[in-house]
C-alpha cells in the first residue's frame, strides 16, 4: 500500500480559532511570573509556596529525552504561561460567558443549552487557561458531589486541596510535572463524599485556543470511602503551524472501597501530516493512588491526536486488594509520535492490575507502548495481566513495545502477551468483495481490534470514539 | 449473464491474461481448468475487482453492465460473488457481525431496509445446517484460526447467505478432505438453479465429480485454449495438461 500518497487529505475539523479578547502574561518564566499567576488567582499563601518550590525544583532539573520521539528543543522562555478570556465580572452561570466561547464549544459538538445537553453528563469547560463553567451544577450539589474548576476549589475547599495536591504526583516527580506544579492555571476538581455513587458521568472539555500559550491544567479527583465516580475528558486545539505545549498533571485518590473510572478521548491537533509542522506536544503525568483497601482505579484512553504524546497513566496499588486497570487505544498517522503506556506499582497484598494496550500506526508515524509492572516485597499474591497489540497500516510506520517488569515477591504472578498485525489490502478487499465499502471495512477492522478498550468507555462516548478511529484512518488506507 | 471479451490484464507490469473470451448464461455451470500459473485465479480476482491487477485490454459485462467500471463492493452487491482461494483472517470481527454487515450492505445498495436480527438468525441457522457448521462458529472471529476446510465451508456459507446471481469459486476444492468436499459440494448444488450461474476454477477435477459442469474450459498461459463438455475434464484427468501446453507454441506459430 502506498500510504505516503494519501497523507494530504487528512482533515482536522476542530482546527478553527476563536476570536476573543484575551488577558495574557508576557512570554517567559521566572519567579515574578509565578507570583503574578498566583496573585491573579488570589491564591492562599500555601499555594504560592507550592508553586515556588516546584519552580525551584524545575530549575535544577533537565528535560528528559528517553522518549521514543524526535522534536526540536522547546524554548520555555518563548511561551506565555497565563492566558484567559477577558471577562468583566464573575460568571454566575454559563449563559453569562462570552458568546464567542460558547459558540466554540457548540462547534466542537458540546451542546450547552439546557435542553440539548448530553443527558446524564455534567461538563466542565476549560478554554485556554481558565474554566468557563460547569453544567448540571445544581444536580451535582444535591448529591453532594463537587465538580468545579481547581481555581474555585482552592477558595472553597482549601484544606482538601492542600492535603491532596501533589500527594500522588510530587512536585519534583519529573520535569514536566514540576513545570506544571509551578505554573498550572486551571483544571478540574472532583470530590465524591463518603458512600456516594455519583449520579452522572462527569466530564471536562479542554480547548487550547491561543497560539503561544502553554496549557498546564491540573486535575484532582478525590473519592472518599465507598464512593464511585466516572469521569471523562476530551481535548482539541486549533491547527497552528507552531507547536503548543500541553503539560498536564492529573491526580486521583481512591480511599477504602472507592472506585474511580477515568477516561480520556484526546484529539489535539496533530500537525501537518505532510510537513510535520505544528501540533500539540502532549506531555502529561497522570497517576492514581489506590490508597484504601479494595479500592479501584481504571484508566481508559483513546489517543488519536497530538504531534507527540508522552504519557503513562499509572496506578499505585497501596491498599490491600486494590485493583488498577489501564485500557488504551493509541492511533498515530501522518507524522505523529506516541510513546504511551502505564505503570502499575503493586505495594499492597492481593493487588491486581490489568493492562490492555492497542496501538495503531499508519503513514509515517511511530507508535510505542512503554509500561512498567512493579511488585514490591510486601505485595504478596500480586497479579498482573498485560496484553499489548499493535496494528500497522502501510509499510512506513513503526510500532514498538517496551515492557519493564520488576518483581520482588515470589508469590506474585505477572503475565505479558504481545502481538503485531497488519491491516492489509487483502483484508480490505475481502470486505469489499462481500459488498462492504472501504470506509466501513476500516471501521469494522479497527473497532474490532480496539473492542476490548472501547467497551470500557462510558456509553455516550463509545460511539463517538468508534467514529473518530475510522475517520482518522480513512485517508491512510487505500 | 457474464460476457468476457478479449480480456488482458497484468500485475506489476507482468502480463497474466492475454485475451480471454468467455460467455456464461443463467442456469449454466462452467469450469475453468488448467496448470498452475495459467491465470485462472487472476481471472477470478479481476472479476471481483482486486485492486492489484491492471486491465490492459478488453471488456466484461455482467447483466449488461460494464463490470470493470464498478467498485468491488458494487460488483458484490450487484450479484457477483467470489469464493476466495485463501480467505484472510480478520481478528476482532466476528463471523456473525461480518455476515450481517455484508447482507445489510447489499440491501442498502438495492434500497431495501436492513434485515431484522430475528430473520437474519433464522436464515443463518438454516444455512449453517446445510454447511454442517457448529453454533460456536457465529461468535468466532472471521476465519481466525480456522482450518483450511473450515475456511472454505465458511466461504460457501457466505455465498448461500448473500445469494448472488453469479458465483465464482476459486480453487474451493483445494485442501479439502473427503468429508469437507462432500459438504462443500452439497452447498454448491443447493445453491445452483436455473437463474444462477457458477464458474468453478479448479486444478483437479475432484470437485467436478460432485458438481457437474455443462462446459469445461482449459486455460494455459493466460488464454482459454480449449473448450468442451464434461468429457474434457475426464480427458485432462487421464492425459494431464502437457499435451495442451506443448501444443500451444505450435498453434501460435501456425
Amino acid at each position: 500500500m502506498a500510504a505516503e500518497t494519501h497523507l494530504g487529505g487528512t482533515e482536522y475539523k476542530y482546527g478553527f480559532v476563536t476570536d476573543v479578547e484575551m488577558e495574557k502574561l508576557p512570554k517567559g518564566l521566572n519567579e515574578d511570573v509565578i507570583r503574578q499567576i498566583s496573585a491573579k488567582k488570589e491564591e492562599p499563601p500555601f499555594l504560592l509556596e507550592f508553586r515556588l518550590k516546584a519552580y525551584r525544583r524545575w530549575l535544577e532539573m533537565e528535560e528528559p529525552h528517553w522518549v521514543n520521539a524526535k522534536y526540536p528543543a522547546i524554548d520555555y522562555q518563548n511561551i506565555s504561561y497565563y492566558s484567559a478570556p477577558k471577562q468583566k465580572a464573575k460568571l454566575n452561570s454559563l449563559s453569562d460567558a462570552d458568546p464567542e466561547i460558547l459558540k466554540t464549544f457548540e462547534r466542537l459538538g458540546i451542546p450547552l443549552d439546557e435542553q440539548l445537553r448530553l443527558t446524564n453528563v455534567a461538563v466542565d469547560l476549560v478554554f485556554d487557561s481558565v474554566s468557563i463553567g460547569t453544567t448540571f451544577k445544581k444536580k451535582l450539589e444535591d448529591a453532594g458531589v463537587v465538580l468545579c474548576s481547581i481555581s474555585e476549589a482552592i477558595h472553597i475547599y482549601p484544606e482538601l486541596v492542600e492535603k491532596y495536591l501533589g500527594s500522588v504526583v510530587p512536585i519534583g516527580d519529573n520535569y514536566f510535572a514540576a513545570l506544571n506544579s509551578a505554573v498550572f492555571s486551571d483544571g478540574s476538581f472532583v470530590y465524591i463524599p463518603k458512600g456516594i455513587h455519583c449520579p452522572m458521568e462527569l466530564s471536562t472539555y479542554f480547548r487550547i485556543n491561543d497560539k503561544e500559550t502553554g496549557q498546564f491544567e491540573r486535575t484532582l479527583i478525590i473519592a472518599e470511602e465507598g464512593s464511585y465516580v466516572s469521569y471523562l475528558e476530551g481535548c482539541t486545539a486549533p491547527a497552528y503551524d507552531n507547536n503548543q505545549l500541553h503539560a498536564a498533571v492529573v491526580e486521583l485518590i481512591a480511599l477504602d472501597n472507592a472506585q474511580i473510572k477515568y477516561a480520556t478521548v484526546q484529539n489535539w491537533y496533530s500537525g501537518n501530516p505532510i510537513t510535520g509542522e505544528g501540533g500539540v506536544y502532549n506531555f502529561v503525568t497522570k497517576r492514581g493512588r489506590c490508597a484504601g483497601v479494595n479500592s479501584k482505579i481504571s484508566w481508559t484512553q483513546v489517543e488519536v491526536g497530538a504531534a507527540i504524546t508522552w504519557k503513562y497513566p499509572s496506578c499505585i496499588l497501596q491498599g490491600d486488594n486494590s485493583v488498577g486497570e489501564f485500557y488504551s487505544v493509541a492511533l498515530t498517522n501522518g507524522q505523529m509520535q506516541a510513546d504511551t503506556g502505564t505503570k502499575m506499582i503493586h505495594l499492597g497484598k492481593n493487588t491486581k492490575s490489568t493492562i490492555i494496550s492497542k496501538g495503531i500506526a499508519a503513514d509515517l508515524s511511530h507508535n510505542s507502548y512503554r509500561g512498567l509492572v512493579k511488585v514490591a516485597p510486601r505485595a504478596t499474591n500480586a497479579r498482573n495481566y498485560t496484553q499489548c497489540d499493535s496494528m500497522l497500516v502501510g509499510a512506513k510506520c513503526s510500532a514498538n513495545t517496551f515492557p519493564y517488569i520488576e518483581v520482588h515477591n515470589a508469590s506474585s504472578q505477572v503475565e505479558h502477551e504481545a502481538s503485531t498485525s497488519k491491516m492489509s489490502e487483502e483484508q480490505l478487499f475481502y470486505f469489499q468483495a462481500r459488498g462492504i465499502a472501504m470506509e466501513d471495512a476500516i471501521n469494522m477492522i479497527v473497532n474490532g481490534f480496539c473492542k476490548d478498550v472501547i467497551q470500557e468507555l462510558p456509553l455516550e462516548f463509545a460511539t463517538e470514539a468508534q467514529k473518530l478511529l475510522g475517520l482518522k484512518l480513512e485517508n491512510s488506507v487505500g | 449473464m457474464l460476457e468476457i471479451k478479449n480480456l488482458s490484464a497484468s500485475i506489476d507490469g507482468k502480463e497474466i491474461l492475454k485475451g480471454v473470451n468467455l460467455s456464461i448464461k443463467a442456469g449454466e455451470i462452467h469450469a475453468i481448468m488448467g496448470p498452475n500459473g495459467a491465470g485462472k485465479s487472476t481471472l477470478a480476482k479481476i472479476l471481483a475487482g482486486h485492486p492489484s491487477y491492471e486491465v490492459t485490454e478488453g471488456e466484461v459485462f455482467f447483466e449488461g453492465k460494464n463490470l470493470l467500471d464498478m467498485e468491488p463492493e458494487d460488483r458484490a452487491n450487484s450479484g457477483v460473488f467470489m469464493s476466495f482461494q485463501y480467505p484472510v483472517e480478520i481478528p476482532g470481527v466476528s463471523n456473525i457481525e461480518f455476515l450481517r454487515a455484508a447482507m445489510n450492505a447489499k440491501r442498502k445498495f438495492r434500497g431495501e431496509a436492513e434485515i431484522s436480527l430475528e430473520n437474519f438468525m433464522i436464515l443463518l441457522d438454516e444455512q449453517m445446517k446445510h454447511m454442517e457448521i457448529k453454533e460456536e462458529f457465529k461468535e468466532r472471529n472471521l476465519n481466525e484460526g480456522f482450518s483450511g476446510g473450515e475456511k472454505k465451508r465458511n466461504e460457501i456459507l457466505q455465498m448461500l447467505m448473500l445469494s448472488p446471481m453469479l458465483a465464482i469459486l476459486d480453487e474451493t476444492d483445494s485442501g479439502l478432505d473427503i468429508d469437507a468436499m462432500r459438504i462443500v459440494a452439497k452447498g454448491v448444488n443447493h445453491f445452483s438453479n436455473k437463474d444462477r450461474a457458477l464458474l468453478l476454477i479448479t486444478h483437479y477435477q475432484r470437485l467436478l465429480e460432485y458438481v457437474k459442469p455443462k462446459f469445461v474450459h482449459v486455460m494455459v498461459d493466460g488464454r482459454i485454449v480449449r473448450s468442451g463438455g464434461p468429457e474434457l475434464a475426464l480427458e485432462l484427468e487421464e492425459r494431464g495438461y502437457d499435451w495442451l501446453t506443448m501444443s500451444s507454441p505450435y498453434e501460435e506459430a501456425v
